[in-house]
């Protein structure tokens, strides 16, 4: 073998070294890439660390082989190794001695070339590639001159000056004409046009657009990306439902490869030279996305062949590739923004015409019947508290003062109902009384039976207690999610029927006046300073009850949490694991942050009681004494006696 | 469900009259010791429907030998005041389920919790 021969072979230490790396190479070659290299000369070679990959050009391993003798074929996949075949066996053995192990300089680093002999050139596949529907480039669309004229339009100088839209982007600064492209929805505000229409530098291009029937409209939107070297744009397709179908794209300067991917996997290569025209419509505009790959270097076709050729790096003859070093290349994308929604033959990929995958359900009304008020509590109470109930508790550990003062003042012995009692946090306030509570989730209660106390599920409008039968009892938060004024007043009147003559009950609401002897309920306190802007009078003691209460059937509002409100029946979301909201001086979670906005959302219903409602719902029962009534933070409290 | 909460509840189904007391139909029945509180206890039995007590601690073969009728000077008998802490305190219902007596419609117990919830047609 060809070790057993080295023994008998004194070399240099130099020479073992170089035997050592191609060993290693070749190697490396039949492990990676399936080339087998064999020991016996022949005409070809492949030579390691001498291919596109490595950042040799064509141009630098051409002359370098050409020095030892005629070269029939040289091949140069873009890897990071070439082949080569010479004329004669007597040629590749000599390139063999002198190359192998030379270092060859490039322009940025050198390299040090290790050759093999191989039997065959490994044949490359000449695999078709479907070129992109509906794409043109054409060459030498604009002048030096023209080219010089427009780079000049662009005054990169002013930065976000309002007029145009500038952005500095992670890979490249972009700058917008007509309207301003938002990355933020992809998308353009169509009813914002900007102050700087597209540059007069760029009509005359544009009417030999439109006069060689190259587009049918005038283009009313400009985007200018500069692109330095090594920066790209990731594939994408242009929004479907912001621009119409051709979207004309001019490179400047520098040339670049531009990549065109099919949805099947195809990929397509583009090299886009400077002053050409790049028109994409149909297929290659709707169905392709289209990027350019952050690098310094491009593989593309040598100069030979015809630059403009569309080529894949699938059909493009390996033989036939070299580097192309990237600099600046600026280009100018020209858009006709799309009023009417899209109707392309690729409703898949198409904005307009896909049926989004989580439809927003439209918000309920405000109930009519009292069938479609437990429907609307079922869907947005009793179910949200059921999915939220671990979150929610966590957020529920610290019991309001008053209510405690309410409970500690009662008679020790005293038969308790805490009517919606949540996760139980005042069953246990004052161990003198005898609390049993109950509530619509049987995800709250179970949490109530894990802390030991007595509970059960049950429905606040039907109490399965008997009539008379307790000393005091509370419903704490729980009545301003009943929907009709008929409703809220039954689950009143179930309360009182509980009670004993002399017992009493304490009832806290949520109230639409969350300032109150303005004094701003913790409620609206806990929101960030930033987002209060408005000043509360505006709604402080509303006079006209009419202007913010729903008519029945009317749509419910969904509420921005820690502002005043709005209406008096809303949906107030719940984010789960994110910030918690509860009504009044409930501890929270950090604030809620952006990044907490992509959790689940729950929507609650709630009717907000205005000042004197709840009294007034009361005086309707009789038998009933309203003692006291105020406002605790952010809530309207009611205690009341049997008589 | 301690017995306490049991001598509170009654059926809430529409249209029934004599919903009181509940029937236990208990599967699983646990006894917990709980600390011994001879006010607390004492302070209860006025509250207390004693002979739904008295049946339902019969129904769950826990009445052993708790009288009847409730004492005269209660307060002071610590023996009877026991055998109540016993029965509404320290016997809990953990599987089963409460009976309406007039309509028959069952309401389940189950990790110790009973669902009161009724139908629509119900209520």
């Amino acid at each position: 073998s060809t070790l057993d021969n080295m023994r008998f072979v004194r070399r240099s230490k130099e020479d073992k070294k170089i035997f050592r790396k191609q060993l290693k190479a070749s190697h490396i070659l039949l492990k990676h890439e399936g080339i087998s290299t064999v020991s016996q000369p022949t005409k070809s070679l492949v030579v390691a660390n001498g291919g596109l990959g490595n950042g040799i050009s064509r141009a630098e391993l051409s002359a370098v082989l050409k020095e030892i003798g005629e070269i029939e074929m040289l091949v140069m996949p873009p890897r990071p190794y070439a082949f080569v075949t010479y004329r004669s066996e007597e040629c590749a053995q000599k390139a063999h001695v002198q190359l192998n192990g030379a270092k060859l300089q490039c322009e940025e680093h050198t390299v040090t070339l290790y050759l093999s002999y191989v039997k065959s050139v490994p044949c490359e596949e000449d695999v078709s590639v479907s070129f992109p529907m509906g794409l043109a480039l054409l060459d030498n669309f604009v002048s030096p001159e023209e080219e010089a004229s427009l780079l000049s339009a662009v005054d990169w100088s002013s930065s976000n000056d309002g007029v145009t839209a500038q952005k500095a982007m992670k890979h490249r600064r972009v700058k917008h004409y007509g309207f301003e492209f938002r990355y933020d929805n992809n998308n353009v505000d169509k009813d914002k046009p900007l102050p700087a229409g597209i540059p007069a530098e760029c009509l005359p291009f544009l009417e030999r657009c439109l006069t060689n029937k190259i587009i049918d409209v005038m283009p009313d939107q400009l985007t200018v990306n500069q692109y330095e070297s090594g920066q790209g744009i990731p594939p994408h397709v242009d929004t479907h439902s912001a621009f119409e179908d051709a979207i004309l794209s001019l490179s400047l300067r520098a040339q670049t490869v531009m990549d065109f991917r099919h949805p099947d996997g195809s990929l397509v290569a583009l090299v886009l030279p400077g002053r050409s025209l790049l028109v994409m419509k149909g297929e290659s505009r709707y169905l392709w996305t289209h990027g350019i790959t952050p690098r310094k270097f491009d593989v593309v076709p040598s100069c030979d062949s015809q630059p403009s050729a569309p080529t894949s790096h699938d059909s493009q003859s390996q033989s036939n590739l070299t580097l192309s070093r990237r600099a600046t290349r600026t280009s100018f994308t020209f858009r006709k923004i799309r009023h009417d929604p899209c109707r392309c033959a690729f409703p898949s990929v198409c904005d307009s015409q896909k049926v989004p995958s989580a439809p927003e359900p439209a918000l309920p009304s405000l109930p009519t019947s009292h069938t479609d008020a437990a429907h609307l509590e079922e869907e947005y109470v009793h179910r949200v508290y059921n999915s939220i109930a671990s979150h929610f508790s966590s957020t529920r550990h610290s019991p309001w003062p008053r209510v405690c003062h309410f409970l500690s003042s009662l008679t020790p012995g005293s038969m308790l109902a805490d009517v919606g009692c949540g996760n139980g946090k005042y069953l246990g306030v004052n161990p003198e009384v005898i609390a049993i509570g109950c509530d619509r989730s049987s995800a709250l209660i179970q949490i109530c039976a894990e802390r030991g106390f007595e509970a059960f599920v049950s429905d606040a409008l039907q109490l399965p207690f008997r009539t008379a039968s307790f000393d005091a009892c509370i419903s704490i938060a729980v009545i301003h999610h009943f929907s009709t004024p008929e409703r809220r007043l039954a689950a009143i009147r179930e309360l009182v029927r509980l009670l004993k003559t002399g017992g009493q009950a304490l009832i806290y609401v949520w109230a639409f006046e969350q300032e109150h002897n303005k004094q701003r309920s913790k409620y609206l306190k806990e929101q960030s300073k930033e987002k209060y802007s408005m000043p509360l009078e505006d709604t402080h003691h509303v006079e006209n009850v009419q202007c913010v209460s729903k008519q029945s059937g009317a749509k419910l509002s969904v509420h921005t949490n820690r502002t005043a409100f709005k209406t008096q029946d809303l949906l107030v979301p719940w984010h789960l694991k994110g910030s918690s909201l509860g009504i009044g001086s409930e501890p929270r979670t950090s604030p809620g942050s952006e990044s907490e906005r992509s959790l689940p959302v729950y929507r609650r219903y709630y009717h907000l009681f205005q000042q004197g409602e709840l009294q007034q719902l009361c005086g309707q029962i009789p038998g009933v004494d309203v003692q006291h009534g105020y406002h605790d933070q952010g809530n309207w409290c009611v205690i009341l006696e049997k008589t | 469900m301690k017995l306490l909460t049991h001598n509170m509840l009654t059926s809430h189904v529409k249209g029934v009259t004599q919903g009181y007391p509940l029937l236990i139909k208990a599967t699983e029945v646990k006894v917990n010791e709980v600390d011994f509180n001879p006010q607390f206890v004492s302070r209860m039995i006025p509250k207390l429907e004693w002979g739904a007590l008295v049946q339902a601690a019969e129904e769950l073969g826990q009445k052993q030998d708790l009288p009847d009728q409730v004492v005269a000077d209660y307060e002071k008998d610590e023996e009877f005041l026991r055998k109540v802490h016993r029965v509404l305190l320290e016997v809990e219902v953990m599987e089963g389920c409460l009976k309406c007596p007039e309509s028959g419609r069952e309401f389940p117990i189950s990790r110790g919790i009973p669902n009161m919830l009724l139908n629509e047609d119900e209520a």
